[in-house]
């Protein structure tokens, strides 16, 4: 049987009375890569932050890389990376203090200046604070490089970047992928994304839309706008 | 095929101890280079302590008597400051979530922190101390070693807990109310000891009590330092 990066089953999130996320289910093979898309609050960002073990789960199961969170957390974050909306950089150290600070965390050795040039960020020696939006995310996935996951978790990857950056995000993804990563990306750019995914989930108030091959997502997306079923 | 392996090597286990040190290195760093912190945390333990020497008078005997309250009572009051800025980094832009998801374990966190927290407490307390011995009067050329252990076991016995309750009240909107709220009854024993010991080395110990409160300071250090650690662990793993 072949393995699978993830297994859920009834994957549920509650937030106080309300469901963030309810009964999903879902599905990512080693090396696919998996687009989630919806409208604001429909899920995306929990659905990501449950998988990446930043948020416990109210009901249902999950396994990444056929290891169950709760049974093993440490072995599942070792296997993954998440990219999220914060970049989770420290604001009062340069970007290259970031890097070699995070290296040394995770156990890596890294060439910071070759690494910076691979995200296009011009060398600073000023603290992240005093950066741009799209510097800090062209940072954050610096970071994510760093950490070699097997599962990357990928939360808006274009917001914030200039049409450069698109490019730039679409060549790391591409890296990922050849790497034999797997990729689960969440976006509001569907046609863009969809291009780069080979299935694509439509998430509305946390349950499950429609599933199907990301190419055809961009119809289902629109469809979903003009009230159809 | 391996992910950038020109430029990232693979990965190595890292052990505990090397994790508690770079969390250090790396909040040392960071504050360091805003020493305006500190800078305005020293002056504000000045100015209680002139306050609190102006309320006593001048009588010399009255502010020897008093010294080491009012001395204990600036430094756990300023520490609180201290203690309730030393989660602000991680929480801004997510970084403690990021920290723990890379994997690092929450007890070198923890204790990366608190290690920290006793430097930048004991830097206080030296930064005070000649200010204390100016307006209090004092001397203390007599047992200097005492009063060196008494402030070391007095900063770990604010820190390690401070720590610890810092980073559990480190999102709340009311932090700076509800940390001294929450950490005040947790340094009683180490507080009433550091000021009884203080005082028996500013009154020369005529009865040898001394040893009495030295125990009780390293029972409530050995404790904090380790149940802090655990419990931390717990409450941010959770």
């Amino acid at each position: 049987m072949e393995q699978l990066a993830i297994e859920a089953g009834d994957l549920s999130r509650r937030y106080g009375s309300r469901w963030s996320l309810a009964r999903l289910n879902l599905e990512v093979k080693i090396g696919e890569r998996f687009l989630i898309v919806g409208g604001n609050g429909s899920g995306k960002t929990t659905l990501l932050r449950l998988l990446s073990t930043a948020l416990p789960r109210s009901g249902g199961s999950l396994s990444i890389f056929g290891v169950d969170p709760k049974e093993n957390r440490h072995e599942v974050r070792s296997s993954l990376a998440l990219l999220s909306h914060q970049s989770s950089i420290w604001e009062d150290l340069s970007g290259r203090e970031n890097l070699e600070i995070l290296g040394r965390l995770v156990g890596v050795d890294i060439d910071v200046g070759a690494l910076l040039g691979k995200v296009k960020l011009e060398e600073r020696p000023d603290p992240v604070r005093t950066y741009s939006a799209g510097m800090r995310k062209r940072l954050a996935f610096a970071r994510l490089l760093i950490q070699r996951p097997r599962l990357a978790l990928v939360d808006e990857p274009y917001g914030q970047l200039d049409p450069e950056g698109f490019d730039l995000v679409d060549s790391l993804i591409d890296e990922l992928i050849d790497a034999g990563c797997t990729v689960v990306m969440a976006s509001h750019l569907v046609e863009r994304a969809a291009q780069k995914c080979d299935r694509a989930l439509l998430l509305e108030s946390g349950q499950e839309r429609w599933l199907g091959a990301s190419k055809d997502v961009p119809k289902a997306w629109r469809a979903l706008h003009r009230g159809e079923s | 095929m391996s992910l950038t392996p020109d430029i990232v090597s693979e990965r190595r286990e890292v052990g505990l101890i090397r994790a508690i040190g770079l969390i250090f290195k790396k909040d040392i760093l960071i504050e360091w280079r805003s020493k305006s912190r500190l800078t305005g945390m020293s002056c504000y333990a000045i100015t209680l302590l002139m306050l609190f020497a102006f309320a006593v008078g001048p009588d010399p005997v009255m502010l020897q008597k008093h010294a080491s309250a009012y001395v204990w009572m600036s430094v756990v009051t300023v520490s609180t400051l201290l203690l309730s800025q030393s989660f602000q980094n991680e929480l801004e832009s997510d970084a403690l979530e990021g920290l723990l998801l890379v994997p690092v374990p929450p007890a070198a966190i923890y204790y990366g922190k608190a290690l920290s927290n006793f430097v930048w407490i004991l830097l206080l307390e030296i930064i005070s101390l000649p200010f204390a011995v100016l307006l209090f009067q004092l001397d203390l050329t007599s047992e200097p070693l005492m009063f060196t252990a008494v402030f070391l076991l007095g900063a770990g016995g604010v820190a390690a807990p401070g720590t610890l309750y810092a980073g559990l009240t480190g999102r709340l909107a009311a932090q700076q109310l509800m940390l001294p709220v929450l950490l005040f009854p947790l340094l009683i024993p180490t507080v009433l000891s550091a000021v009884k010991a203080t005082n028996l080395i500013i009154t020369h110990d005529p009865f040898d009590q001394i040893s009495a409160w030295f125990a009780v300071m390293c029972a409530f250090n050995a404790i904090y330092w380790t149940l802090c650690g655990v419990m931390f662990s717990k409450v941010v793993d959770e």
